[in-house]
């Protein structure tokens, strides 16, 4: 052994001093491994905004459109769906649309630009099962004929996508960002503006 | 946070394994560099099998499709380039590291009594990592990668009696290298042979903890209980499992001595493999070879064919030889003298340090022909190089001859009682 | 079984014949990926001269536009004439059957033509055409003999031939090979087209490993911590070897 007394004030600040730096190494080595989950090139390619075209759609018809992957659901209200929106506000979990479900521009009455054309994600925010379209006999209310089930969990959402009260979904339907490239077209994933 | 560990010892035996195998395994205090080697290789090993993995996540093992994601994983998944470099290098540090262990177990005769099997299953490790290399190196589905794989296949193709065609149809599942063979290299190489491989480092190590390490010195640090006096015996505290049946002298415990040696040692090591990931990846062609960045091509073989460096010895040895089969049989004799290096060997002593000048003179001379047969594998085949190759074929196989015939007689040195510095 | 195999290692060996690649000097490409305006020429005389029979199937037109600093839309407009959108790959417009009859083999994707073949390799290959009437375009390589694709970029440097000069050697009057001189009557002048050359090699090398420039900014910043650990392991070292004697 050696005749030098042990410093131990030094051994304990190099071994503290080691053991932070090497650390910090082992994180910064992780670091290229957590990032290459997030969505490649390629997956933000495809999940680009897509161009939607609408002037077919019917009173009361309801498409699909593809957007990252999830159905985006683009429906003409007739003017009697609309009139249905505030019979049952009492009986939704969430009326006003309070929460960040929706960009800004679709917090109102309506949850859309215009009030006929809702466009939200076809995804139920319980576990993500696709609801069903439900355009007549919907029978939750007197004067509601239409609506939304969720056939995983039994989760109703109105035809504005509000969800009701008392089913297991937690929030409302969720409404892409989206703008108006013109009367016949709608480009969903992006803000207007942006590029 | 002793309570734990107490709950742990009560149902593991945690704390006793740690002092059995780190903080109170007795490691001979003289290691130099070579001894670092084995840590490096696990280090390595564990690189390799995280980026591997993390490869696969991206990796489309299928003819039409493995190129393509291979540049898919180089250029749209975030940091895939860095993935993929990592592995690369990490497969040729894997052998610059594993050829200096096995030279270091060669210099200083850490294959003799007791440490056969240990030797036995180091060479094991090899012979696996060979395959594992190979077949990881098809994957990109380069002209390297194919048409490497359809020589090294066609090499089964010798075995006479019919056999050797229908096995290497058999091991292709086609005709040719096709997707079929790729898929089940794939299997092989993410799967099967990696966990090969790290169930024989396990027995490595355990077979090393058995019989201890050897030193520089080739000495036996494990004396007979009783026949060292108090004062000579090694300071530290070492697991009974040592000290009951040994007096331990002239070792350190490898926890924290030989942690914080080897962590320098690894601070080192990431620097040169940083620098070639991060400024060589292909190192000017042989980590990485230049035609390997066309996808392969069933139709047209590229110009010069050459295994990547780590395989280039023993092709040199496969192709010194005119007779297919005399070649085939030459490359794998060489590793077999190898494997049978405990017995060859019929020296006492273990360390070159206290062996004649002739040992010295025959592994100096089984270093230059590897080295030499390395270059020769990989240079265009000019009838020079042949012939090289050939003299210096002779001359690997002749330590080997050399060796068994003078150390069982072999003129050497009083070997110290305790190491030396 | 044996004939197999030595057909086998006859690939695995190749002999002259088959290693008979260009070995003579090659022109040392000078070029600089940081200098942005540099690829972008590059990148035009690809969009325009290469891209109607090559492909870069594994080339995005946006990373290209990113990494080389051209806005999207502009990149779009000026330089992206296949694909759908800007992240789509750098396709040829041409079908590759149709090519494969007229060239005789489907021209190969060259995204990574400079990691197989090297940037001097390039940048030679491309200042080394010449006027060949016996072969089926008109023109051979003095790096790629018997090459088959015609010269694309005939328009840009004029004719090329291969040109002797008379003069004095040994005493006498011989005619000796000059190298390739043009005839003129291309759009650039000599050093205008070297220039050009230089820039579209300089984009080759660039698409062969778009994330080079980025590998080595890193590359810095890891050694850099990998010393700091060094030194700090070092000392490490030495305060815990202290107690060994």
């Amino acid at each position: 052994m050696s005749n030098a007394p042990v410093d131990k004030g030094r051994r304990r600040f190099l071994t503290v001093a080691t053991s932070v730096v090497g650390g910090a190494g082992v994180v910064g080595a992780a670091v290229p491994f957590i990032v290459s989950w997030n969505p490649s090139a390629k997956a933000r390619i495809a999940g680009a905004p897509v161009e939607v075209k609408i002037d077919k759609i019917e009173p009361g018809q309801l498409i699909r459109a593809e957007w990252r992957g999830s159905p985006v659901w683009i429906i003409r209200r007739t003017q009697a769906m609309l009139d249905s929106l505030p019979l049952i506000e009492n009986r939704l979990r969430d009326p006003e649309s309070n929460a960040p479900q929706q960009p800004d521009y679709a917090k109102n009455e309506y949850r859309s630009i215009k009030p006929e054309l809702f466009v939200a994600v076809g995804l139920c925010t319980h576990l993500g099962c696709s609801p069903q379209f439900i355009p007549r006999n919907f029978g939750v209310a007197e004067g509601v004929d239409s609506g939304f089930f969720c056939p995983c969990h039994g989760s109703r959402f109105d035809i504005a996508g509000r969800v009701f009260s008392g089913v297991p979904a937690p929030a409302n339907l969720v409404v892409p960002p989206h703008y108006y490239i013109n009367d016949d077209t709608i480009m969903v994933g992006a803000e207007e503006g942006a590029a | 946070m002793s309570r734990i560990l107490d709950w742990i010892d009560q149902r593991i035996p945690l704390s006793n394994t740690l002092k059995l195998h780190v903080t109170q395994y007795p490691a001979p205090k003289n290691f130099n560099f070579w001894y670092l080697m084995g840590s490096l290789a696990l280090i390595v090993l564990v690189n390799q099998i995280v980026t591997g993995i993390w490869l696969t996540m991206s990796y489309n093992p299928s003819a039409e499709g493995a190129f393509a994601s291979v540049e898919y994983i180089m250029r749209d998944v975030e940091y895939g380039w860095l993935l993929r470099y990592m592995h690369s290098t990490g497969a040729s540090f894997f052998f610059i590291v594993v050829y200096l262990h096995m030279f270091r177990g060669l210099m200083y005769g850490s294959y003799q009594k007791p440490r056969e099997l240990l030797w036995i299953f180091g060479m094991l490790i090899f012979l696996v990592l060979m395959a594992e290399a190979f077949m990881g190196y098809m994957l990109p589905w380069g002209q390297m990668s194919y048409w490497g794989a359809q020589v090294i296949i066609s090499l089964f193709g010798t075995i006479p009696f019919g056999i050797g065609e229908a096995l290497t149809t058999w091991i292709r599942g086609d005709y040719v290298i096709s997707g079929a063979t790729l898929n089940r290299f794939f299997a092989l190489h993410v799967i099967a042979l990696p966990l090969v491989i790290v169930i024989l480092v396990f027995l490595h190590l355990i077979a090393l903890h058995e019989v201890g390490s050897n030193n520089p010195d080739g000495i036996d640090l494990k004396k007979p209980k009783g026949s060292v006096k108090e004062e000579d015996k090694s300071p530290y505290e070492f697991h009974e499992r040592y000290t009951k049946k040994y007096d331990i002298v002239d070792s350190i415990p490898f926890h924290p001595y030989y942690t914080v040696k080897d962590l320098v040692g690894l601070a080192v090591f990431l620097i040169f493999f940083a620098w070639v990931i991060f400024f060589e990846p292909t190192m000017g062609g042989h980590f990485l070879e230049p035609p390997n960045f066309e996808a392969a091509d069933p139709m047209r073989t590229p110009e010069h064919i050459a295994p990547v460096w780590y395989f280039t010895p023993f092709y040199a040895i496969l192709a010194a030889v005119p007779n297919p089969i005399g070649g085939v049989i030459l490359m794998f004799g060489s590793i077999v003298l190898l494997f049978l290096m405990p017995w060859i060997d019929r020296s006492t002593v273990r360390s070159i340090r206290y062996r004649s000048g002739l040992h010295k003179a025959n592994l100096a001379m089984l270093v230059v022909s590897f080295i030499v047969l390395g270059f020769v594998g990989a240079l265009p085949p000019t009838e020079l190089f042949t012939r090289i190759g050939q003299i210096f074929t002779f001359l690997y196989f002749a330590f080997f001859v050399f060796l068994f015939f003078y150390s069982k007689n072999e003129k050497t040195k009083p070997l110290p009682e305790r190491v030396t510095k | 079984m044996m004939k197999r195999f030595l057909m086998a290692l006859a690939l695995l060996l190749p002999s002259a014949a088959f290693a008979a690649g260009y070995s003579g000097p090659l022109d040392k490409a000078d070029y600089d990926l940081r200098d942005k305006a540099s690829l972008q020429r590059g990148a035009q005389i690809f969009m325009n001269y290469c891209l109607g029979c090559h492909t870069m199937q594994y080339q995005r037109y946006q990373r290209t536009f990113e990494d080389l600093e051209i806005p999207i839309d502009l990149g779009q407009e000026l330089l992206q004439f296949t694909g759908d959108g800007p992240g789509s790959h750098m396709i040829s417009a041409i079908d590759a059957d149709a090519s494969s009859e007229w060239f005789g083999l489907t021209p190969p994707d060259i995204t990574m033509v400079a990691r197989v073949r090297g940037a001097d390799w390039l940048y030679t290959y491309f200042r080394s055409f010449y006027e060949d009437p016996s072969r089926p375009f008109g023109v051979n390589n003095e790096v790629f003999e018997n090459v088959g694709m015609p010269h694309v970029l005939q328009e840009l440097q004029g004719v090329p031939r291969q040109t002797y000069e008379r003069r004095m050697v040994d005493g006498e009057m011989r005619d000796v090979y000059v190298g390739i001189r043009s005839d003129g009557t291309g759009r650039m002048s000599p050093d205008e087209f070297d220039q050009a050359m230089l820039d579209l090699t300089a984009f080759l090398v660039y698409t062969g490993e778009p994330m080079y420039l980025e590998r080595q900014r890193l590359g810095y910043y890891v050694i850099g911590f990998l010393i700091v650990f060094l030194i700090l392991t070092i000392l490490l070292k030495r305060e815990y070897w202290r107690d060994i004697k």
